[in-house]
């Protein structure tokens, strides 16, 4: 299977004119691979995650083409969108262990839910089964009430729920962030064994934390504002980067190992643009400490080494010199 | 965005929200019918006028006479005074208990939270009814300020419930653990940081007291226990059906006082639902 | 400077206040002039209820908290507000810590009505200038604002900097950076650890290990409200030797290893055990008698290292 994103732009509509949430994003995600998408607060990647699934608003669609193995995907049409959802493309939203109905018990939820999609819950159940297995969850976890359960165990029920159909593509919404130490690796590494026994084709991981990204993705993406930064296998975006955001975005990350009284840290300085009226170009530049002239202009999200995606003019420069 | 703005948000949906418009306008016409009413009309309300006695609306008489010939219309608009009066008066001191009461209650949680809601529950199963009922056999003469005392006393437990359930969930957030830090004592701090975050709440527990208080001051006056020495919407509802008007087809002293309360009343609540999809980003429509 | 003295903290729930929540039990530790700690649990450790005890917003219902030779447990009135002249904290929500209807500057206006009432407008401008620059803003950027035109970065210095305007010694940070991005993230902990060196001691209450780390001398390990491991900061991260640090360190997503295959068990809800806190889910345990009966103490494994294990001998292995 493979997703492709062209070019997909989308605004937010608001009193005061259109949020440039999404810009013109480009990319492709490869048949069996999870790919995260990273990024801090404001950059876009939820946006970019339910756009591809559920482009309601106050979201408005601008632009651009989305195909999933080769087939054209009306982001745009609700309605159209139904037969897709849950089949091909499927998503666990943020928080949605804290969504389940308390006044209902898991089974029934899921047999309701499966109804809505017109799937038989009775000949799936054996294949429901055999996935609760595969997550380790007891049988009995379907007459629970989800007040039973603790926060991994429903992290891991949705996982389950959202794969039942063997989803080409599924878009997973910073889950890990609510949980603790143990869950988050329980649920990470789950996320992984479905991509493996094929429960789902390929992943998009969402997630401000680029740690748990580095233990369970092939490969990262970074987003900043609105655009994409850069696209590289996981070990080439932590290890060596090439985008200034993403240099200074990995190195202001402390972890085990590092003391400040050994080595000091060092953030960005300054805040991301409002998007109500981004500045023109790259948007990370005000920040940059190599931007020049060029950077009015938005780069291009362009391949400089095999499947290494940037966009930024310096590093195109540093690149043609190579 | 400033104060000045966010002010001006609220006023731009204000003004688009249909619900309030229509409302508002409603309550709006009645009240300047309140005011403007008792000039204009000619007669005093218990003056006997009409010596023909019940007589339907004509152009002397917009709203007709009474049996004993009095002016409708007089009535009317002083009736209209009287209930706007109980409505705020009574609406007000219940409300001013249900704040006392709340803020107290959910601020300080533990056994005074439990004792308030003892006294909450207590009154709000306190057959109303019945006690009135005792007090109007020991007095006399009843005055309205007196019906807005036993309606305001007997009303604010659905305010102080309210209130409570909010100043909880305010007091939780961690600007208040921060003025606490500052050594601030509690009666400022809810004054200063929990009240002004509520005030749309407050101002909509107030107008829902107003609303019920009318309701209840004219099903007490309807069932004779209403002032003596007055005249109200809920009288003139009381004096039509005692003295036979839905027998003798009077139909004019008795349905505009209902109809009014009604409006008023309506209005009042849809005011409300108004009002909080205002207050209320979440709940506007773009 | 703060010591805690088998602090408890116990609710009562369920319908009639029958079953007991004890959500801290019998903690003790101590923190230094001129030290950071850091408080490390997951959620439902207590850390945070740990914290509101030191200042004062939740009681405690046994145990004593001492800081520079007083009993703070009971104080009240004016002995509390001069407790609080020398002890502030900073919350986790920058966005909730601030009265939405009001500018953010309200917060500094608070401390100047409730502490500094005789200072002149001149003065007092002074003072805050003063404050702000220490911690890195720029007052002029920054003041009369609202608190949604400021980020969350600055928020959080904001609040440090009306700590700083009491001139504290001990500030207790809960989880202040867990809501910031993260490249703003690391100039908040730099700017605590520059306020250490010049002599502010910070209790750092934190679930990210990797915080710890960076910026605390010591660490407290915490397992629903009971401290299992406690000492210099290399000694826990390099030699855990509590169960439930040794998973603490092999489940936290670093970026210079991947995980290892350990297995590490997800059962369910837990019931409150008279045994070791940890006992539920302890790898080495197994059935042993005196872990499931018996709450181990927290004894001296070695030089500034103690741990709650009758089995840390073992080193991990049954």
């Amino acid at each position: 299977m493979s997703l492709q994103v062209e070019n997909l732009t989308v605004y937010y509509q608001t009193l005061r004119g259109d949020v440039k949430a999404l810009e013109s994003a480009t990319f492709s995600i490869q048949g069996g691979e999870i790919m995260g998408l990273a990024g801090e607060s404001g950059c876009g990647k939820t946006t970019l995650g339910h756009s591809l699934i559920r482009l309601t608003p106050p979201m408005r669609f601008v632009q651009g083409r989305v195909q999933i193995d080769g087939e054209e995907l009306p982001i745009w049409d609700m309605e159209r969108m139904n037969s897709f959802r849950f089949k091909k493309i499927s998503i666990i939203p943020q928080y949605a262990m804290n969504a389940m109905n308390p006044t209902r018990k898991v089974g029934k939820m899921i047999e309701e839910l499966l109804g809505s999609r017109n799937v038989n819950f009775k000949d799936n159940l054996p294949e429901l089964k055999r996935r609760l297995d595969l997550v380790k969850l007891q049988d009995d976890v379907l007459d629970m009430y989800p007040i039973e359960m603790s926060g991994g165990m429903k992290q891991r029920m949705v996982m389950v729920i959202s794969t039942l159909m063997n989803p080409s593509l599924l878009i997973a919404d910073e889950i890990t962030s609510a949980l603790d130490v143990s869950s988050q690796k329980a649920v990470a590494e789950m996320l992984v064994e479905f991509r493996d026994k094929e429960c789902c084709n390929s992943a998009m991981v969402i997630s401000h934390d680029i740690s748990i990204l580095y233990q369970i993705a092939d490969s990262i993406m970074i987003m900043y504002a609105g655009q994409l930064m850069e696209k590289a296998p996981t070990d080439v975006i932590v290890h060596c980067p090439r985008h200034p955001y993403t240099k200074m975005l990995i190195s202001s990350l402390p972890t085990v190992g590092v003391r400040y009284a050994e080595a000091r840290l060092a953030g960005i300085p300054g805040k991301p643009p409002l998007l109500l009226d981004p500045p023109a170009g790259c948007r990370f530049r005000e920040r940059c400490p190599v931007a020049f002239g060029k950077c009015c202009e938005v780069p291009p999200f362009m391949e400089i080494q095999s499947g290494h995606f940037v966009a930024c003019w310096k590093e195109f420069e540093t690149n043609a010199h190579a | 965005m400033t104060k000045q703005k966010k002010k001006n948000e609220f006023l731009y949906f204000a003004l688009r929200n249909k619900k309030l418009r229509v409302a508002l306008s409603v309550v709006l016409f009645f009240l300047v019918l309140a005011f403007v009413g008792p000039v204009l009309a000619h007669n005093a309300p218990f003056a006997y006028v009409n010596p023909m006695g019940a007589e339907p609306p004509s152009a002397k008489y917009w709203f007709g006479t009474t049996f004993f010939g009095q002016d409708v219309f007089a009535q009317f608009v002083h009736g209209l005074r009287a209930t706007f009066l109980v409505g705020a008066l009574a609406g007000g001191l219940g409300t001013l208990i249900g704040i006392l009461v709340g803020f107290t209650a959910g601020y300080r949680g533990g056994i005074v939270d439990e004792i308030l809601n003892v006294l909450t529950n207590i009154v709000l199963v306190i057959p109303t009814l019945a006690v009135l009922l005792i007090i109007a056999a020991y007095l006399q003469v009843r005055s309205i300020p007196m019906e807005c005392i036993f309606i305001g006393f007997t009303a604010w437990p659905w305010a102080a419930r309210a209130i409570r359930a909010q100043t909880f969930s305010l007091r939780a957030r961690e600007f208040v653990d921060l003025a606490r830090l500052s050594g601030m004592k509690d009666r400022k701090l809810i004054l200063t940081e929990i009240a002004p975050n509520m005030l749309s709440y407050l101002v909509m527990t107030f107008i829902l007291q107003f609303g019920g208080a009318i309701l209840n001051a004219a099903t007490l006056d309807f069932i004779g226990l209403g002032p003596t020495n007055a005249v109200s919407l809920g009288l003139m509802m009381q004096y039509s059906v005692l003295w036979g008007a839905l027998q003798l087809g009077s139909w004019w002293w008795f349905i505009p006082p209902g109809l009014a309360i009604m409006a008023i009343v309506g209005a009042l609540y849809v005011m409300n639902v108004g009002l909080d999809e205002v207050f209320n980003p979440k709940l506007r429509e773009m | 400077m703060l010591t805690l003295d088998g602090v408890s903290k116990t609710y009562k729930i369920g319908t009639f206040g029958g079953k007991e929540l004890h959500a801290v039990s019998n903690v003790s530790f101590d923190v230094k002039d001129g030290e950071v700690v850091s408080l490390i649990g997951e959620s439902g450790s207590g850390k945070s209820t740990i914290g509101k005890m030191i200042l004062r917003l939740i009681s405690t219902t046994s145990g004593q908290i001492v800081f520079n030779g007083v009993d703070v447990s009971t104080l009240q009135g004016e002995d509390l507000k001069k407790y609080y002249h020398s002890v502030q904290g900073v919350f986790q929500d920058p966005f909730s810590s601030y009265n939405p209807i009001f500018k953010a500057d309200r917060v500094f206006r608070i401390i100047k009505d409730e502490f500094f009432p005789e200072m002149t407008g001149p003065e007092w401008s002074d003072k805050l200038e003063r404050s702000l620059k220490g911690v890195g803003l720029n007052p002029a950027h920054v003041l009369n604002k609202f608190p949604h035109q400021l980020s969350g970065g600055q928020l959080q210095r904001f609040l440090i900097a009306r700590a700083l305007l009491l001139d504290v010694q001990f500030l207790v940070a809960d989880e202040i950076i867990s809501m910031l991005d993260a490249s703003t993230r690391i100039d908040v902990l730099n700017l605590l650890a520059d306020l250490k060196a010049g002599g502010l001691s910070v209790l750092f209450i934190t679930h990210d290990l990797s915080l710890g780390y960076y910026i605390s001398e010591r660490a407290i390990i915490l397992h629903r409200g009971r401290v299992v491991e406690m000492g210099s900061t290399e000694k826990i991260y390099y030699n855990p030797l509590h169960p439930y640090t040794r998973m603490l360190m092999a489940c936290v997503p670093r970026l210079d290893k991947k995980w290892e295959e350990a297995e590490v068990e997800t059962k369910g809800r837990r019931p409150e055990t008279r045994g070791c806190v940890y006992y539920e889910r302890c790898p080495i345990a197994g059935k042993n008698a005196d872990c499931e009966r018996h709450n181990p103490p927290l004894l001296q494994a070695e030089g500034d290292h103690y741990v709650a294990c009758a089995l840390s001998h073992l080193g991990g292995k049954a």
